[in-house]
C-alpha cells in the first residue's frame, strides 16, 4: 500500500526510500515500456523486409509514388524537434521555466508541422486512388498516371505496398499525435511552475518516449521513401 | 487513505465499494482480479461443459444428442472457451492475483513499484474484457482463439471486436509484466539479494519479462489483423500476394512464449508448496532459479513447432525441432529437483501438497506427450488432433490450474485471515485430479486414432472415449463447485488464522494474517536464503 | 441419467466398440509404421520417465511422511554431480528422439521421382480430387503400391488434408500450393479428415480414400471420364457433389443448417427471403442463386450467404445439368 510523504519538497511514495529511488524506478518502467513499443513496430519492420525479399520490384514500384523531399522535411523536422525536447529536459533540471516550456512548445509545433506534411502525403495518395491494400484503385491511378504522362502500373499486388506504407506511417502518425497531447500536457505543467530539479519524471520520460518515435521515423524514412 | 493505521489489516483498513475500486494497495488489488478472474473461469467453464456435452454423441449433423444447435454455435463456443481461458483466466490468473498479492510481500516490499499502473492494468483487462464479452451480442467470433487467417479475415463474425479486446488485455499483461520487473530490481529489502528471492519470485520475474518481450508481437499481429479486416491492406491476404502463414509465424512467436507465461509462475508455486510441506530446503535452489530464465530465453526460438505441416520449409521445420528439444531440459531439471525436495522431508498431506504432487504427475505426463509432439514425423500425425488437446490441457490445467489450486488454498489464511475447512479442500482435489484425468486421458487415444480436433461430429469409432472423456468434464465441474464451498465456507465461518499456520520460511508469513496495509511493521532485514528450514 | 448411462454407454464402451478401431489407425503404409515405431520408442522412454518421477514422488511421500511436528529434515541444497547427470541423460534422449524423427520427416517431405500426381482441392467443405484425364472425384481413388503425389490448393482459407492410417497432414493454403506423398500397402478404403478448422462445417469435411489395384484405378479413371456423356440429370447430381453443393445443401436431412434443402424446391412458390419478399422458384431463380449467391438469401440463412459465388466456375453445360438435377429432388 502506498502513501507518500514530502521529502527534499517532493511527493515520494511511502515504497520508495528517497527522490532519487523513485526516479531511477520511474525510468527504468518507461524504457521497459519503449522496449514494447519498438518490438511491436519490429513485428512490421520484420514483415516489411520478408515482403521485400518477395516482390522487391513491386517495391520499388511503390517507392517511386512517394516524394522523398516530403519524407527528408519530415526527418529534419523530427530531428530537430528531439533536440528541443532534449533541451526541455535540460532547463527543467536547470529550474530555468520560461526557458522549458518554450522548448517544448517548439517541440509540439515541430510535430504539428510533421502532421501537416503527413496530410497533405496522405489526401494527395487519396486523390491519386491510392487506398491501402484492397482499395487501392487500380483504374482511377492508371487513368491519373496517364494524364500526367507517366508509365503506367506494372505490378497487379501495388496495393500491398500500401498496405505496409499506411500501417507503418500512420501507426507512428498516431504515435507522434499521442507525443503532441503529452508534451503539450508537460507545456501547461511547465508553465505552472510544477517541475523542478529534483523533480522532472514526467519530463524525461515523454522526452524519451519521443526519442524512440523520432528514431522510428529515421528507420521508416529510408525503408518507405528511398529503399527501392 | 493516509489515515489507515499502522495496525489495521489491509482488508478491514478502508470499507465500501469505491475504496476497493479505486485502491492502489496491491493486495486488494490481486483480490479484484481473483474475483474478476473466478468469474471468467466460471463462464470459460460453462463453454467447455458445452462443448463435451455436444460431443457426447456423434452424429449431430442427423439431430441424435443435440445440445448446441449447429456448427457454428459449436465453433463460437469453442471460440470463446479457449478465447476466454488464455487471455482472461490462465495468462492473469497466478501472476496477477496471487503475484500480485505476494511479490511485495515476499521480498519484503511496501508495495509494487507502480501502484497507480497496477490499478490500471485491472482496467485493461476489465475493458478488455467487457468488449469480449459484448461480442457476444455484436455477432460473436467463430475463428478458434488463434484467429487464423484468412479465416479470420473471411468470417462475417465480430472478429475485429474480439481482437480489439484481446489487444487490450495484452496491454494489462505488459503493465503487470513491467511492474513486476522494476519491483523485483528496485524495491527488495535490505539483504534480499537476488539470489535470496523466493523462487516463486524467480519465477515471476522470468513471467514478467516474457510478458514484457512477446506481448508487444501480438499486440501488432492483432492490429495487423483488423486493418486486414477493415483496410483490407494485404499482408495477410494471399489474394494481394500477402501470405497467411506468416500471421501463424507472428502469432506463435508471441503465443509460444505465452505458454510459458502460463506454467512458470505455476513451476513457481510448487517451488514453495513442496519445500513448506516437506519442511526442507529446495533441492537446487540455483538451477531451479536459473531454469525459469532459461525456459524464457529459449521460448522465443520455438514457435516453429506448432507449424510443422503448415508450408514451413523442412530446414525450419527441423531448427525448431531441436530447439523445442532444449527446452525440454531446464523442464526436466525442475521436475527432478521438485521430487529430490522430498528426499528425506517430513511430508504432511494437506491439500495444498495435494496439489502440488497432483501437479507433478499431471505435468510429468504433459511433459513427455510435449516431447512427443516435438518430434519432427511424430507430430505430422498428431498436430490438430486431440492428441494436442489432451497434451495442453494436462500442461495448462493438470499444470497451471492445479498449482493456482494449491496456492490459493496455501496462501488463503494469509490472503484471508481464516483457515478453510480442509476435508473439503481434500475432496474437491480428489474430484478435480481423478475428473480431469478421466475427461483428458482418453484425448490422447482419441488423437492417435486420428480424431481431429475443433470438431462439432465425429465417425462412429470416436464415440466410446468420447462419452467417457464428457463424463469426466462432470467430475472436474463436482471438483471446482466443491472446491468453491471450501472457499465461501472458510470466507464466513473460517477460524482466525495465526501468522504462519504452516511453519514456512518465507517472509509472508513473517507479518501478521491478513497483512497489514503496510505489509510489515519494520522493513525486514534478510540474512538468509528463502528455504532455511533446521 | 446416470444409471442410463452406465447400462447403455459403458457397457458398451469397455466390451464393445472400443475394439472397433485399435489405439492407432491400422498402418497403411511404410511411412506408417517407422512413425509407429519412433512413436512407440517415445512410449516405452516415457513410460520409464514417469515411473522414475511419479513413482519416486509416490515413494518419497510415503516414506518420509510426516510422523510429528518435529520432525527433523536433512539440509540438502544441492548436489552437483546428480543434477548434471539429470540434465545430460534427458538431453542426450531429446536429441536422439529428434534425430530420429528428422529422418522419417525428411522421408515424408521428399518427393518421390515419378509418382502419380493428383491435384486436390480443399474448400469450405469438401474435397475434390483432379485427376489428369480431367476426371474430378470427391472420393479419392488410388492404386495400390505406388507413390502418389497430391498437390493440394485452396480456393478459400486453409484446410489440412490428413489421412491417420497414413500418418500424414498436410496443410493447404490458399495462394499457393502445398504438397504431399505416400504409398498405399494395403487395399481398402480410409479416412481424409480436414485438421485445420475451416469453419461452419469442419468437421463434416471428411471424405474417403480408396487404395484399389492398379487394374481397378484404370478401369475407374475410364468410367469416371465418360461422365459427361451421362443424361443431364446423372451428371448434374455427379456435379452436385464435386462442385461441393452437396457438402450443405442435403436432400433429406432439414435439421442440418447450413443451406437450404433443394427437396421440393423447384417450382415452390412464394418462396421467403430473408429481406421479406418472395420468389417463385424458377429455373432463372435457381440459375442466379448458383451463379450469384448473395442476390437472394433464404429465410433463416441470412443475412448474407455463406455460399461461393459460381460465376465463371461452371459451364453452361455444367450449370444447366445442375439445374435439371435439383429440378429432379422431389
Amino acid at each position: 500500500m502506498s502513501t507518500s510523504r514530502v521529502i527534499d519538497g517532493v511527493n515520494v511514495q511511502s515504497h520508495y526510500r528517497d527522490v532519487d529511488h523513485q526516479f531511477s524506478s520511474a525510468k527504468q518502467g518507461i524504457w521497459l515500456f519503449m522496449v514494447t513499443e519498438i518490438l511491436m513496430f519490429g513485428g512490421l519492420f520484420v514483415a516489411y523486409a520478408l515482403y521485400h525479399m518477395m516482390y522487391p520490384e513491386m517495391f520499388a514500384e511503390g517507392a517511386r509514388f512517394l516524394d522523398w523531399r516530403l519524407g527528408f522535411v519530415n526527418t529534419l523536422v523530427l530531428i530537430f524537434s528531439s533536440l528541443t525536447m532534449a533541451l526541455g529536459i535540460y532547463y527543467c533540471q536547470l529550474n530555468q521555466t520560461k526557458k522549458a516550456a518554450i522548448a517544448l512548445a517548439v517541440t509540439v509545433v515541430c510535430a504539428g508541422i510533421f502532421m501537416v506534411i503527413k496530410y497533405f502525403e496522405y489526401t494527395h495518395k487519396f486523390h491519386m486512388g491510392i487506398f491501402p491494400g484492397a482499395m487501392l484503385n487500380m483504374e482511377q491511378l492508371n487513368n491519373y498516371l496517364a494524364a500526367a504522362g507517366e508509365p503506367l502500373v506494372k505490378s497487379p499486388n501495388l496495393g500491398l505496398y500500401f498496405g505496409f506504407y499506411f500501417c507503418m506511417s500512420g501507426l507512428h502518425g498516431l504515435h507522434v499525435m499521442i507525443g503532441m497531447g503529452l508534451i503539450t500536457w508537460l507545456f501547461i505543467k511547465t508553465l505552472r511552475g510544477h517541475f523542478k530539479p529534483n523533480y522532472y519524471t514526467p519530463v524525461e520520460g515523454v522526452g524519451i518516449f519521443w526519442h524512440i518515435v523520432d528514431l522510428i521515423w529515421i528507420f521508416l524514412f529510408p525503408l518507405l521513401y528511398l529503399v527501392g | 487513505m493516509a489515515h489507515a493505521g499502522h495496525d489495521v489489516d489491509y482488508i478491514h483498513a478502508e470499507k465500501g465499494l469505491k475504496s476497493w475500486l479505486l485502491t492502489l494497495d496491491h493486495k486488494r488489488i490481486g483480490i479484484l482480479y481473483f474475483v474478476t478472474v473466478m468469474f471468467f473461469f466460471l463462464c470459460g467453464g460453462i463453454a467447455a461443459l458445452l462443448l463435451r456435452g455436444e460431443l457426447f454423441s456423434y452424429n449431430a449433423q442427423a439431430n441424435v444428442g443435440e445440445i448446441l444447435k449447429n456448427g457454428d454455435i459449436y465453433n463460437q463456443v469453442m471460440t470463446y472457451h479457449g478465447a476466454i481461458m488464455v487471455f482472461m483466466v490462465i495468462i492473469p490468473g497466478i501472476p496477477a492475483i496471487l503475484g500480485n498479492f505476494f511479490l511485495p510481500l515476499m521480498i519484503g516490499a511496501k508495495d509494487v513499484a507502480f501502484p497507480k499502473l497496477n490499478l490500471l492494468s485491472w482496467y485493461c483487462l476489465m475493458a478488455g474484457a467487457a468488449l469480449a464479452i459484448l461480442t457476444m451480442f455484436t455477432g460473436r467470433v467463430d475463428t478458434g482463439w488463434t484467429f487464423y487467417t484468412p479465416y479470420s479475415i473471411q468470417t462475417g463474425t465480430a472478429v475485429s471486436m474480439m481482437v480489439v479486446a484481446a489487444f487490450i488485455m495484452g496491454m494489462s499483461s505488459i503493465l503487470t509484466g513491467l511492474n513486476f520487473i522494476v519491483t523485483v530490481h528496485k524495491l527488495r529489502a535490505p539483504g534480499m539479494t537476488m539470489h535470496r528471492m523466493p523462487l516463486f519470485v524467480w519465477a515471476l520475474y522470468s513471467t514478467a519479462i516474457i510478458q514484457v518481450l512477446a506481448t508487444p508481437v501480438l499486440a501488432i499481429t492483432l492490429l495487423l489483423l483488423m486493418m486486414e479486416r477493415v483496410l483490407g491492406v494485404g499482408i495477410f491476404d494471399p489474394k494481394l500476394g500477402g501470405d497467411p502463414v506468416l500471421f501463424q509465424h507472428f502469432f506463435w512467436f508471441y503465443s509460444h512464449p505465452a505458454v510459458y507465461i502460463m506454467i512458470l509462475p505455476a513451476m513457481g508455486i510448487i517451488s514453495e508448496l513442496i519445500t513448506t510441506y516437506s519442511k526442507k530446503v529446495i533441492f537446487g535452489y540455483t538451477a531451479i532459479a536459473y531454469s525459469s530464465l532459461g525456459i524464457a530465453a529459449v521460448s522465443f526460438f520455438v514457435w516453429g513447432h506448432h507449424m510443422y505441416v503448415s508450408g514451413q520449409s523442412e530446414l525450419a521445420g527441423t531448427v525448431f525441432s531441436f530447439l523445442t528439444m532444449l527446452v525440454g531440459v531446464p523442464t526436466a531439471i525442475k521436475m527432478f529437483n521438485w521430487v529430490a525436495t522430498m528426499y528425506k522431508g517430513s511430508i504432511e498431506f494437506r491439500s495444498p501438497m495435494l496439489y502440488a504432487m497432483g501437479f507433478l504427475f499431471l505435468f510429468a505426463i504433459g511433459g513427455v506427450t510435449g516431447i512427443m509432439l516435438a518430434t519432427l514425423a511424430v507430430d505430422v500425425h498428431f498436430h490438430d488432433t486431440y492428441f494436442v488437446v489432451a497434451h495442453f490441457h494436462y500442461v495448462m490445467v493438470g499444470g497451471t490450474l492445479m498449482a493456482i489450486m494449491g496456492g490459493f488454498f496455501h496462501w488463503f489464511p494469509k490472503m484471508f485471515g481464516k483457515m478453510y475447512n480442509e476435508a473439503g479442500a481434500r475432496w474437491s482435489f480428489v474430484f478435480i485430479f481423478v475428473g480431469f484425468n478421466v475427461t483428458f486421458f482418453p484425448q490422447f487415444i482419441l488423437g492417435g486414432m486420428g480424431m481431429p480436433r475443433r470438431y462439432f461430429d465425429y465417425i462412429a469409432a470416436y464415440q466410446p472415449l468420447n462419452r467417457i472423456s464428457t463424463v469426466g468434464s462432470w467430475l472436474i465441474l463436482t471438483g471446482f463447485l466443491i472446491g468453491l464451498y471450501v472457499i465461501i465456507q472458510g470466507l464466513r465461518k473460517g477460524a482466525k488464522a495465526p501468522p504462519n499456520p504452516w511453519g514456512s520460511t518465507t517472509l509472508e508469513w513473517q507479518t501478521a494474517s491478513p497483512p497489514i496495509v503496510h505489509n510489515f511493521d519494520h522493513e525486514p532485514v534478510v540474512t538468509a536464503g528463502p528455504y532455511e528450514y533446521k | 441419467m446416470l444409471s442410463w448411462i452406465i447400462k447403455n454407454q459403458l457397457a458398451e464402451v469397455l466390451i464393445g466398440r472400443a475394439n472397433a478401431q485399435s489405439f492407432m489407425p491400422t498402418q497403411a503404409s511404410e511411412i506408417a509404421k517407422s512413425v509407429d515405431s519412433l512413436y512407440s520408442f517415445l512410449l516405452i522412454i516415457s513410460l520409464i520417465a514417469c515411473v522414475i518421477v511419479i513413482g519416486g514422488m509416490i515413494y518419497f511421500a510415503y516414506k518420509y511422511r510426516r510422523r510429528s511436528a518435529n520432525d527433523k529434515t536433512a539440509y540438502i541444497s544441492h548436489d552437483t554431480r546428480l543434477e548434471i547427470l539429470w540434465s545430460v541423460i534427458p538431453l542426450v534422449i531429446f536429441l536422439f528422439v529428434f534425430a530420429w524423427g528428422w529422418i522419417i520427416y525428411h522421408d515424408m517431405r521428399t518427393m518421390p521421382k515419378e509418382a502419380l500426381e493428383i491435384q486436390v482441392i480443399g474448400r469450405q467443405w469438401a474435397w475434390v480430387a483432379e485427376y489428369k484425364n480431367g476426371v474430378q472425384s470427391n472420393v479419392l481413388v488410388v492404386p495400390v503400391k505406388r507413390d502418389i503425389r497430391l498437390v493440394l490448393s485452396s480456393p478459400d482459407v486453409i484446410h489440412s488434408f490428413y489421412v491417420p492410417s497414413f500418418r500424414i497432414k498436410q496443410d493447404v493454403v490458399p495462394g499457393r500450393y502445398t504438397s504431399l506423398w505416400f504409398r498405399a500397402e494395403v487395399m481398402g478404403e480410409f479416412h481424409v479428415f480436414c485438421a485445420e478448422f475451416c469453419g461452419t462445417s469442419h468437421s463434416g469435411m471428411i471424405t474417403k480414400l480408396r487404395v484399389v489395384s492398379q487394374t481397378d484405378f484404370d478401369k475407374w479413371l475410364i468410367e469416371e471420364a465418360d461422365s459427361s456423356l451421362l443424361p443431364p440429370v446423372e451428371y448434374g447430381k455427379k456435379l452436385f457433389t464435386t462442385k461441393t453443393c452437396a457438402s450443405c445443401h442435403f436432400e433429406d436431412q432439414p435439421g442440418v443448417k447450413i443451406g437450404p434443402t433443394m427437396k421440393g424446391l423447384f417450382g415452390l412458390e412464394n418462396h421467403e427471403m430473408v429481406d421479406g419478399t418472395t420468389v417463385t422458384a424458377d429455373e432463372n431463380y435457381l440459375r442466379e442463386s448458383i451463379l450469384a449467391s448473395q442476390a437472394k438469401v433464404v429465410k433463416g440463412f441470412g443475412p448474407r450467404s455463406a455460399m461461393p459465388a459460381f460465376q465463371g466456375q461452371l459451364s453452361e453445360k455444367e450449370l444447366s445439368a445442375i439445374i435439371e438435377y435439383i429440378k429432379s429432388i422431389k
